[in-house]
């Protein structure tokens, strides 16, 4: 029952500008939504604390500008956070503060022990670089120098996300949006990551081909039992996904529960306001 | 238009920049030193970073050797040569064991260099990791944490394209275990002399404004994946049609009268040496 998280977060902060004094105390500071008017400074994430436990999949919803890319991008040390800890329970990274660690140990981490799935595919992949070779870029990184290796274990990954053999040497920009995502999952899970990112996989992918990627995500945890954070701005991947979900606004959490208690019986208004509009 | 230059074409400053641009790289093998790349008399691109270090570092003394794929004779080595003699005065050889100083582009000569020796190198890309990242303060960051799988990855898309890394000149090298560089467009021939070689490599990027080096006895190899080796062009069977050399780099060219293939020394000096020893071998013979 009392399990120990595998991902803990911390008052994580993460701010555009410098701040002045109206806005430098959190408790008095004077918001347009996430925004100080006197001197610019936007408050993307405003303390967030969770804990993410092992095999479990993690929802984080919210409107537009409301800090959950923001969010996703500092634990995957794409920017740098303004202030806040995290911590990752695995023997040879428990009790430090992976924020603070060298570039060295971040890029270790980012090797290791995470995966994401970038909205754009993009951000994730080289579109001029063969599907089978972007995976490997992972495995290479990691520190995988057999050829033949490599392109078994690709193989099988493109395999399980349903890319067709033939194709795998064909670059993802030949590919439908769908199809590169796929490919971008297949390099996401090439090392057995323990945590994987979801950040609004499935947004702007038609109906048929959303559903054939969360039925994969779904069946990928199920299989490995990843821990998952999946971003999402859609209530209906959420409810199929999540075990839990925490909601956003203007960078700080306003509610968070079990995704059923959430979405069925929302506490905050607007979280009411988000779960009513739903079509 | 002849104008009385200072020795060397260049002011001492700017030599004095240079030379400390090349000892931070002698300091650090295969670390690409940012220098000052000065306006030269001929075009960036065809050898400026090469002559830069030439002229910086040359002395009264020295023999200058120049040589352009292999060639003494070819305009680009011949205009060099003619720039460094007329600012110096220095003495210029062909062969290869008579220089202390030789420039060259993209070949390393066919007779093994001494302890005496200072080989430059002209570089047009000194960036191993460019094809993967546009980004110079990325890459930057990349050599400086040791994040070398985007060259991996550059050899690794090779050999699914081809079934073999097709690297035909630049194959990316490990200098002293730790920097990744681009042994400038060598053919793949010629990475082996690069390791533990008795000769300072000094290599320069005119255009890019880079100066790296391999300093004298530096462990350098070739990158390669565990089931796939490095291997050099082969040229079995093959030698060259004027001095029937074999082991040497070939180039392949037709005969514009029968149409057939021939193979001649890239390395003409060295060709030009082995057809010297043949004649004096003969005209001892026939003395006798």
């Amino acid at each position: 029952m009392y399990e120990e998280p595998i991902l803990q977060v911390r008052n994580l902060q993460k701010q555009f500008g410098t701040g002045c004094i109206e806005c430098r105390q959190k408790e008095t500071r004077k918001l347009v939504k996430n925004f100080c008017k006197s001197c610019g400074t936007l408050y993307a994430c405003q303390d967030i604390s969770f804990d993410l436990y092992p095999g479990e999949v993690l929802g984080i919803v919210g409107e537009s500008g409301s800090g959950k890319s923001t969010m996703m991008q500092c634990l995957y040390f794409d920017s740098d956070v303004s202030s806040g800890e995290a911590y990752i329970h695995t023997p040879d990274l428990a009790g430090k503060n992976i924020f603070e660690m060298s570039a060295q140990q971040k890029r270790f981490i980012r090797n290791y022990v995470y995966g994401m799935v970038y909205q754009n595919p993009v951000q994730g992949l080289k579109m001029n670089f063969s599907s089978v070779g972007n995976i490997a870029e992972k495995l290479i990184a990691a520190g995988n120098k057999h050829v033949g290796q490599m392109e078994a274990t690709s193989k099988k990954l493109l395999e399980n996300v349903h890319i067709p053999l033939h194709r795998m040497k064909e670059e993802p920009r030949n590919f439908s949006g769908g199809m590169q995502q796929r490919v971008q999952i297949a390099k996401a899970l090439s090392n057995n990551p323990p945590i994987l990112f979801l950040d609004e996989v499935t947004t702007g992918l038609d109906l048929s081909v959303q559903a054939n990627v969360l039925d994969l995500i779904k069946g990928i945890q199920r299989d490995l039992g990843i821990s998952m954070i999946v971003v999402s701005h859609d209530l209906a991947v959420i409810r199929m996904l999540a075990d839990r979900t925490i909601v956003l606004l203007n960078g700080k959490i306003i509610e968070e529960g079990l995704t059923d208690q959430v979405l069925e019986d929302p506490q905050h208004e607007y979280t009411q306001q988000l779960v009513y509009s739903l079509l | 238009m002849k104008t009385d230059t200072h020795f060397a074409f260049f002011d001492e400053g700017s030599k004095k920049e240079i030379r400390r641009a090349i000892i931070k790289a002698v300091a650090i093998p295969g670390y690409q030193v940012p220098f000052a790349s000065r306006e030269m008399p001929i075009a960036r691109g065809w050898g400026t970073g090469g002559l830069q270090i030439t002229l910086s570092i040359i002395g009264k003394s020295d023999v200058l050797k120049v040589i352009d794929q292999g060639a003494d004779e070819s305009v680009n080595a011949v205009s060099i040569k003619k720039l460094v003699h007329d600012t110096t005065g220095v003495e210029l050889t062909e062969q290869t064991e008579e220089a202390s100083l030789i420039q060259s582009r993209h070949r390393i000569p066919e007779v093994a260099l001494t302890k005496d020796q200072i080989i430059v190198l002209q570089v047009p890309m000194p960036e191993p990791l460019r094809p993967v990242e546009a980004s110079e303060l990325k890459t930057k960051t990349m050599h400086a944490e040791n994040d070398y799988s985007g060259a991996w990855l550059m050899l690794f898309e090779q050999i699914m394209k081809y079934g073999k890394t097709a690297t035909a000149a630049d194959h990316p090298v490990y200098v002293n275990d730790r920097y990744v560089m681009a042994p400038s467009p060598i053919p793949r021939f010629d990475n082996s002399k690069l390791h533990e070689s008795e000769a300072l490599i000094l290599l320069g990027a005119g255009r890019e404004k880079k100066i790296y080096a391999v300093p004298p006895y530096t462990n350098v190899e070739s990158l390669a994946f565990d089931d796939y080796p490095f291997t050099v062009e082969a040229f079995e069977d093959k030698h060259c049609h004027i001095c029937n050399s074999t082991d040497v780099f070939l180039d392949e060219l037709i005969d514009p009268q029968t149409g057939e293939t021939i193979h001649q020394c890239n390395d003409t000096s060295f060709c030009m040496d082995q057809l010297n020893k043949k004649v004096e071998e003969e005209a001892q013979k026939s003395y006798v």
